[in-house]
């Protein structure tokens, strides 16, 4: 199909697609950018006025940026360690020679294809609720205090919740790289004389460090996007704790009408993704060589 | 030692294995069972035992006019599903039939689209939403999730049809089909497939997008995703309803994503994994 | 009626020329064989031929007409791909029918070529399975099938046999064979395997990195090989190649001598040696011998000849059939 007349409709084809994504990158984000050095408020719209490096500066010095961002990191730090190192093991345990395993993987996978809101509000108002929460019930039956999740652990309760919904992806994924092991490689194995943990240690987790690595990936790209579990239990509280820098920036920009201010924070925001994508691509970039 | 697996394995193994699993699917179980409890049993304790009435469904239609916000979700995510397939099959089409040495650079830089935070754009998003009157409409919702989706409906479609096989067009073509023909009796009926599971996919994941569908929205548009944000703050006598309304938000996506396991390793792992 | 003229054809990709410049003629009704080591263009040639590639250079004639510029459709030819390229979402009726339903062929037609082919190719059976629950034997014919209903004026293989396994290899060459006898159609086949080539063939054309080394039939080529590469290439087990002191008595830098050439004895015989490998066969045996100031050869010698790793044997080359080489490598 490759002849002159071809190469022309190609190009047709793809052209809608190419224009929009390229508006849809472009556009906003200069606006963004623009904004960012303007003193632009909606309570007061009329009052537009450059603002030079202001709005930048207001967030450096705003203590609640340094602990927004200090939360994203966190927040995709502790997902990614539950999520890989429970899909892990979870994925080993599944790959055994076990009855019902379609099922299993069934209710592995399912908290994936729940909506964050509804996520959120299950564990909120069912698990973590002081009152009538699952955990309260076992706390009390152990004799212990409840704990008041959202009160005292806001970031980690919002760790909890998202891990739990990460957690079937990793091991999906893990699952699947998991079986495209070569068998023969570990009967080789076997016959050299390597015991379950060698084979382990040598053949499958360096095998798996490629889908960890994918895992880990993409799985960042969208935690630094965490927003509805925390509008829903937290709203970022109590004070900043459990705010991340998304949930910031949206307070600065709906609650608090600061358009020059949100943008600016949207910048920093833009930088610290690609921040952690090139430290993530350096650190684990060489295993995507292979 | 015994080369075969001891029955004593697979037993701990399926016992292990089941325990994870329930735990895991535990907090949705225990929706579905609380969405067919009556409200003073849903905060009475922990109790497996509903008693099986379904007043609460009935409860959540009549009070709470459920059905808006459902078929607002129906509407989004199907009509952006349409709506990115139309944009992207002529795209992945070019891409995959057609390929330059720019393809893959140009496939990379429609991934990284993706990649941009939602919140840097929130503010510009919002307002020209609101001075073109788009906020709060079905249109401007569902351009929206046409746009982030775009990356993955292309790259998803790509892959699928480049594994349709270059010797089978040629065969047509030494059979005489012309490009016409090509297209309608070998290449679509090969690429339907590909295409069902992009379908398939995109509807998950649009059903599901939180941040721009909560934003954008605010009474007409909302679906279940702002629908059940609203209900943040605690109100007392309402667990049950919830449930009920929960299990109903994520029923079809559930049920749709149990058959879709093998699209979501595609679509999501960038052909990284297989 | 399928007579095939190549003039001067060439093909290059980009910067790379993968094939020079070939002059061949193929008569109507003739079984030819294209062969040669990977790389050397003959999948790229019957592509060309074909019409699935266009030529950088030369012409091609089917009949007399030129074909050079037209579509692969159009040039009245049909193709059996290496991997037979089968719909897989249409059954074997559909499979081999679809040709005919392009050219817009009457129905009840159609219904007739198609039950016919089956019928030659022996799957009436099998009219209504689809390509993925047959077996490759079964794909194969298929695939065979669907370029017979188009009666096309010369068939093209690409390397038809190289998925199957040996023992279907064997059948599958048979029935190509009797294919051929009955449809008298010219057929064009491309392999690297030289047992197909020279099993099959009315002619056989050697090519080597886009060059055609050598055209003729099978025997031909056996026994009279034009150069080295040709003469290494054509012939299992591999021809004795001797250079040094005896190929300058012979007045050549190179002799061949094939393993059967040679008379062996226990006791005497122009050249002396020792056995390294002994490969029984039943029928034949190869012996491996190093002779002495010679190097390695490979003699054959019949099943019943007694000989054992480290025997001494004496070999007595066949003076009328040694083959000589020039500086060149070009037979003398």
């Amino acid at each position: 199909m490759a002849t002159q007349n071809t190469r022309g409709l190609a190009r047709l084809m793809m052209a809608p697609s190419v224009i929009l994504l390229l508006v849809w990158m472009i556009v906003p984000l200069s606006m963004t950018l623009w904004f960012s050095f303007q003193n632009y408020n909606l309570l007061n719209p009329a009052n537009v006025s450059f603002a030079g490096l202001f709005n930048y500066r207001f967030f450096y010095t705003d203590p609640a940026f340094f602990q927004s961002v200090w939360n994203t990191l966190m927040i995709v730090g502790g997902v990614l360690l539950i999520t890989v190192v429970g899909g892990t093991l979870i994925a080993l345990l599944i790959d055994q020679p076990i009855f019902g395993q379609g099922i299993v993987r069934i209710l592995v996978i399912s908290p994936f294809f729940v909506m964050p809101p509804v996520a959120a509000l299950v564990w909120k108002n069912m698990i973590m609720h002081p009152g009538y929460g699952v955990l309260a019930d076992i706390n009390r039956l152990l004799g212990l205090q409840p704990v008041d999740w959202f009160a005292q652990y806001p970031l980690l309760a919002i760790i909890i919740i998202v891990a739990w919904q990460w957690l079937p992806f990793a091991t999906l994924i893990l699952l699947t790289a998991l079986q495209s092991l070569d068998s023969e490689q570990k009967e080789a194995a076997e016959m050299d004389g390597a015991n379950v943990l060698n084979r382990f240690i040598y053949l499958t987790l360096p095998h798996l460090a490629r889908a960890i690595t994918v895992v880990i990936l993409i799985q960042t790209i969208f935690l630094l996007g965490v927003y509805a579990e925390i509008l829903v239990t937290t709203n970022g509280g109590p004070g900043y704790a459990s705010t991340n820098l998304v949930f910031l920036i949206y307070r600065t920009a709906l609650l608090g009408y600061d358009v020059g201010g949100a943008s600016a924070g949207g910048i920093i925001a833009i930088i610290l993704a690609n921040i952690v994508a090139i430290f993530l691509m350096r650190a684990v970039g060489r295993n995507l060589d292979r | 030692m015994a080369r075969a697996v001891t029955t004593r394995h697979k037993i701990i193994a399926t016992a292990a294995a089941w325990a994870v699993a329930l735990v895991i699917f535990f907090p949705i179980l225990y929706t579905l069972i609380t969405s067919i409890k009556t409200e003073p049993e849903a905060i009475a304790g922990f109790n497996l035992i509903p008693s099986f009435t379904f007043e609460n469904y009935v409860t959540v239609q009549t009070q709470r006019d459920y059905i808006k916000p459902f078929m607002n979700s129906v509407i989004l995510s199907v009509g952006s599903t349409i709506l990115a397939l139309v944009i992207g099959i002529p795209s992945a089409w070019a891409m995959a039939f057609s390929p330059t040495k720019r393809t893959k650079d140009v496939l990379m830089w429609m991934l990284s689209t993706k990649m941009m935070p939602a919140v840097a754009v929130l503010v510009p998003i919002y307002l020209m939403f609101r001075d073109f009157g788009l906020l709060d409409t079905r249109i401007g919702l569902t351009i929206m999730l046409t746009l982030i989706n775009l990356p993955i409906v292309i790259w998803m479609l790509y892959t699928y049809f480049r594994e349709i096989p270059g010797e089978i067009l040629e065969a047509a073509r030494m059979d005489g089909a012309g490009l016409w023909q090509e297209i309608v009796y070998v290449l679509t009926p090969m690429a339907v497939p590909g295409i069902a599971s992009t379908l398939l996919l995109n509807i998950i994941l649009a059903w599901n997008e939180s941040f721009w569908t909560i934003r954008l929205t605010t009474t007409s548009a909302a679906p279940l995703t702002a629908f059940i944000a609203s209900f943040s703050s605690p109100q007392g006598l309402f667990w049950a309803k919830l449930s009920a309304a929960s299990t109903m938000a994520i029923a079809p996506i559930l049920i749709m994503g149990w058959f879709s396991q093998k699209q979501l390793v595609r679509g999501l792992t960038f052909g990284a994994v297989k | 009626m399928g007579s095939i003229t190549l003039s001067r054809v060439s093909k290059s990709f980009g910067e790379a020329k993968v094939i020079p410049s070939i002059d061949l003629e193929i008569q109507d009704g003739e079984f030819v064989v294209f062969v040669g080591p990977s790389g050397c263009g003959k999948s790229t040639l019957l592509r060309l031929i074909a019409g699935l590639e266009d030529v950088s250079g030369g012409q091609i004639l089917i009949d007399g007409k030129d074909v050079t510029q037209k579509a692969p459709a159009q040039r009245g030819l049909a193709m059996v791909f290496q991997s037979y390229a089968l719909y897989p979402h249409m059954s074997v009726r559909n499979n081999i029918a679809f040709p005919l339903k392009m050219a817009k062929v009457d129905k009840s037609l159609i219904d007739k070529k198609v039950s016919d082919a089956a019928g030659i190719l022996n799957l009436t059976d099998y009219l209504e399975r689809r390509p993925s629950q047959l077996s490759g034997g079964q794909r194969q014919r298929v695939a065979i099938g669907r370029a017979i209903v188009r009666e096309p004026s010369a068939f093209l293989f690409d390397e038809p046999l190289s998925n199957l396994d040996a023992a279907l290899r064997g059948t599958m060459r048979l029935e190509i064979s009797e294919l051929h006898n009955q449809l008298k159609t010219t057929m064009i086949y491309v392999t690297h395997d030289q047992i197909e080539a020279m099993t099959m063939a009315d002619k056989i054309v050697v090519l080597n990195r886009g060059n055609i080394e050598q055209v003729g039939s099978p025997l031909e080529l056996y026994s009279r090989p034009r150069n080295l590469f040709v003469a290494g290439f054509i012939g299992s087990p591999r021809m004795n190649l001797i250079e040094g002191e005896f190929a300058r008595s012979k007045g050549a830098k190179t002799v061949g001598i094939r393993p059967e050439h040679f008379a062996l004895s226990h006791e005497s015989g122009l050249w002396s040696g020792t056995v390294t490998v002994a490969e029984h066969l039943g029928s034949d045996t190869f012996l491996h011998v190093n002779v002495d100031g010679i190097g390695q050869i490979n003699a054959r010698c019949d099943g019943e000849f007694e000989a054992r790793h480290g025997d001494r044997i004496y070999l007595t080359p066949n003076e009328t059939k040694l083959h000589r080489f020039d500086e060149q490598g070009l037979a003398i």
